[in-house]
């Protein structure tokens, strides 16, 4: 997928708000991933470890990763399951009339500081 | 030192991107220029689909062209020797093209004097689905090489075309590719999918093609 682009974009949006609190160090960044979202967590941290060391506000911090389970909705029976197990089609009527309620979220959750 | 303290944050990372991509929309439907946002993997033929499409519409549209790559500018050279204007947008790396560059090479095209924009996207059909360019309509292409089985395997990519062209149907007879398998696919994943079958290099299918992106663009410039 493409890691090193979301890295960018957390970096930017990390070191917006850690200017705007006139923060000193960035020690933490906890962001919120979807089970599908397709981020493949490892490949995400090496990114992160990599990018941060070019940004003095922030060479030193820690990704932290928080799992989102995934939510698949069905709306013929009307009922929910798990995404990862059972995919597009509904295991409780075996309908294809199904979305994803949640599981593909790239948020950032919160910045540790001092 | 300071003392540690938590700043909550809870922002989508792709938010940012999303209202990016309203502004170059609503910028885009005051100057009445219509962008597409062609994706496809490598070697689907998109730059020959590109090429078709503007022969059967230069006449009618002025027409510009970016082309998005990593790297060099092969694309963009081919597209200008059709006398259309061309420009080479490099990602540096990045697997996409998100709202911002979009923004930054509709610039470089000068849309003042362009009714159609067209942006072939970097080869790839994981990472150009998550990032909304700012374009009016999607479409992609899928080659019959490729296989009927591919709106399965990248869903996100079916599901957020307005358009899927199934290219080099001149080779149908050679690949055991299900052609109703493949729509039945498309259409599970986008029940509002419109599916044209065509070949670049016959030239079988363009007219419907064409057809429907010159109904796109009189649309939205009303």
């Amino acid at each position: 997928m493409h890691e090193i682009g979301v890295v960018f974009y957390v970096i930017r949006d990390v070191k917006k708000v850690a200017e705007e609190n006139n923060v000193e160090q960035v020690e933490t960044v906890t962001l919120e991933i979807g089970e599908v979202s397709g981020v493949v967590h490892e490949l995400l941290i090496d990114c992160f470890n990599w990018a941060v060391k070019k940004e003095p506000i922030m060479e030193h911090a820690k990704l932290q990763i928080e799992t989102i389970k995934a939510v698949t909705f069905c709306e013929d029976c009307k009922q929910e399951y798990e995404t990862v197990k059972y995919a597009k089609i509904c295991p409780h009527c075996q309908s294809e009339n199904t979305y994803l309620l949640r599981g593909n979220e790239f948020n950032i959750k919160e910045i540790g500081v001092t | 030192m300071g003392e540690f303290r938590v700043l909550e944050i809870k922002q989508s990372v792709f938010a940012d991107n999303d209202r990016r991509a309203d502004e170059v929309r609503s910028e885009l439907k005051k100057k009445k220029v219509f962008l597409l946002n062609l994706m496809s993997s490598p070697g689907s033929g998109k730059t020959t689909t590109l090429t078709r499409t503007i022969e059967h519409l230069k006449d009618e549209f002025r027409i510009g062209v970016m082309e998005a790559d990593i790297d060099s500018d092969v694309d963009a050279q081919t597209i200008s020797s059709l006398g259309v204007k061309a420009i080479q947008l490099h990602t540096g790396g990045m697997c996409h093209l998100d709202a911002d560059m979009t923004a930054q090479g509709l610039a470089g095209l000068e849309t003042g004097d362009v009714d159609l924009a067209i942006l072939e996207n970097v080869g790839n059909l994981v990472c150009p689905a998550e990032f909304d360019t700012g374009a009016v309509k999607n479409a992609m292409i899928l080659s019959v090489p490729e296989g009927d089985d591919k709106p399965l395997k990248y869903p996100l990519m079916f599901s957020i075309c307005d358009v899927v062209l199934i290219n080099k149907i001149d080779v149908l007879p050679y690949f055991d590719f299900d052609m109703d398998k493949c729509r039945e696919g498309i259409l599970m994943r986008n029940p509002n999918a419109k599916i044209i079958p065509i070949s670049a290099r016959t030239g079988e299918g363009i007219e419907e093609w064409t057809g429907w992106l010159r109904d796109e663009v009189k649309k939205w410039q009303q």
